[in-house]
């Protein structure tokens, strides 16, 4: 594992090396070596299995992260190859050409995550979502619960009742009262 | 891309308002007789009821049961059955995405009269535990109309036999009327199928 981080740093620059176990690793990568970084390590290094392939938004940092989780059948490691991409006008180069399985999480990504990947042969169709015309539900601008609250027809009733009010409530009604009038009169001034 | 792979992505849409193709008439409602054989109707509809076996979601998997040895929901006089054109009980188990309201929607129209619906787990009463997701309705007695709803998550093969035994009950009474109700209604159970269907490519009624 140590002489692979080696060789991926060397070549391909890799950096925030993060070794999870001894049999796993993160790496992060620049978005132009993520396909060759994919590459060797599928060819040279017998990482011949993509796990999954996800999508992470960060909207503090104005970026959307892709995730590929390569493993290893002979001798059992994992390594988890991370990039950064913008996330305004988001692409990424597709890798339907190294697996085919791949097609199936770029298409989910492009409908959920709005990354679009140029060259996967169906990736604009809808995958669940047939007719959505917000925003891709899976960004962190999305109010899901406000959009289900316009669309859905809400029954009324459904409320939430905290576990240590009622608690409080029910068994310690004086200390209650203490506490919570406490809290009053706190906030009051 | 080539023009060939352009041919094959077109997506043909057809009139539906051609009445050779499609049916363009409406539901029509069918008043109740109120008298004695009315009553006999009642009693024998109640005694056959088909099941369209179409599993929407988790709940599926309580239904299997129901038709084995252990269940055995043939005792109650109640069948499976692998298409809506045979069947009159329609038990929408679990949540329902709007990709799946669609399919539903289709096979409901598509069932005979009179037809009667089973809502199963708290999905279909209100949402449930995907109550604010972008993509499952909240209550789908918007959508079509439902006799009985079995609460719970999900609900053992035994509640869905209380809840055949409350429906039965209920259709001896002479209420029944959900296809009554769909046809009285059916411009507002359209308006709101519309409204969260936004790619409607199919007839208005899919009889």
């Amino acid at each position: 594992m140590k002489e692979l981080i080696e060789r991926l740093r060397s070549k391909f620059n890799a950096k925030n090396v993060k070794e999870q176990r001894k049999n796993f690793v993160f790496i992060t990568v620049a978005k132009k070596d993520l396909e060759g970084c994919v590459l060797y390590l599928k060819e040279f290094e017998g990482y011949g299995h993509l796990t999954l392939l996800t999508a992470l938004d960060w909207i503090e940092k104005d970026q959307f992260e892709l995730v590929y989780h390569l493993h290893n059948y002979s001798n059992k490691t994992d390594v988890s190859v991370k990039t950064f991409i913008d996330r305004k006008n988001p692409t990424m180069v597709s890798i339907n050409n190294l697996w085919a399985g791949a097609r199936v999480y770029e298409r989910e990504i492009k409908e959920l995550f709005g990354i679009d990947f140029p060259g996967c042969p169906r990736v604009n169709d809808p995958f669940a979502l047939e007719g959505w015309q917000e925003i891709p539900p899976m960004r962190k601008d999305f109010d899901t619960k406000k959009y289900s609250e316009e669309t859905y027809f809400p029954r009324p009733g459904r409320y939430t009742k905290d576990n240590v009010a009622q608690m409080e409530e029910q068994l310690y009604p004086v200390e209650a009262e203490v506490k919570n009038g406490i809290a009053k009169t706190v906030r009051k001034k | 891309m080539t023009e060939a792979d352009n041919e094959e992505n077109k997506i043909i849409k057809p009139d539906f308002s051609d009445p050779e193709l499609f049916c363009t008439a409406l539901p029509k409602e069918v008043p109740r007789m109120n008298n004695i054989i009315q009553k006999f109707y009642d009693w024998a509809q109640a005694n056959s009821l088909w099941l369209l076996a179409f599993g929407t979601g988790c709940g599926s998997i309580e239904m299997r049961p129901l038709y084995t040895a252990r269940y055995d929901i043939s005792r109650f006089g109640i069948a499976p059955r692998p298409t809506p054109r045979q069947s009159n009980l329609f038990i929408i188990s679990g949540y329902v995405s709007v990709k799946t309201l669609k399919r539903i929607i289709r096979s409901y129209e598509q069932m005979q009269n009179p037809k009667f619906v089973i809502g199963l787990g708290s999905c279909t009463i209100n949402g449930g535990m995907y109550w604010d997701s972008y993509n499952t309705i909240n209550r789908l007695d918007h959508y079509i109309p439902v006799d009985v709803y079995v609460a719970g998550c999900m609900p053992r093969p035994e509640a869905l036999i209380a809840g055949f035994d409350e429906l039965k009950k209920r259709i001896k009474e002479g209420r029944g009327e959900g296809a009554n109700e769909y046809a009285k209604n059916f411009a507002w159970y359209k308006a709101n199928q519309k409204k969260i269907i936004k790619d409607w490519d199919m007839p208005d009624y899919n009889w």
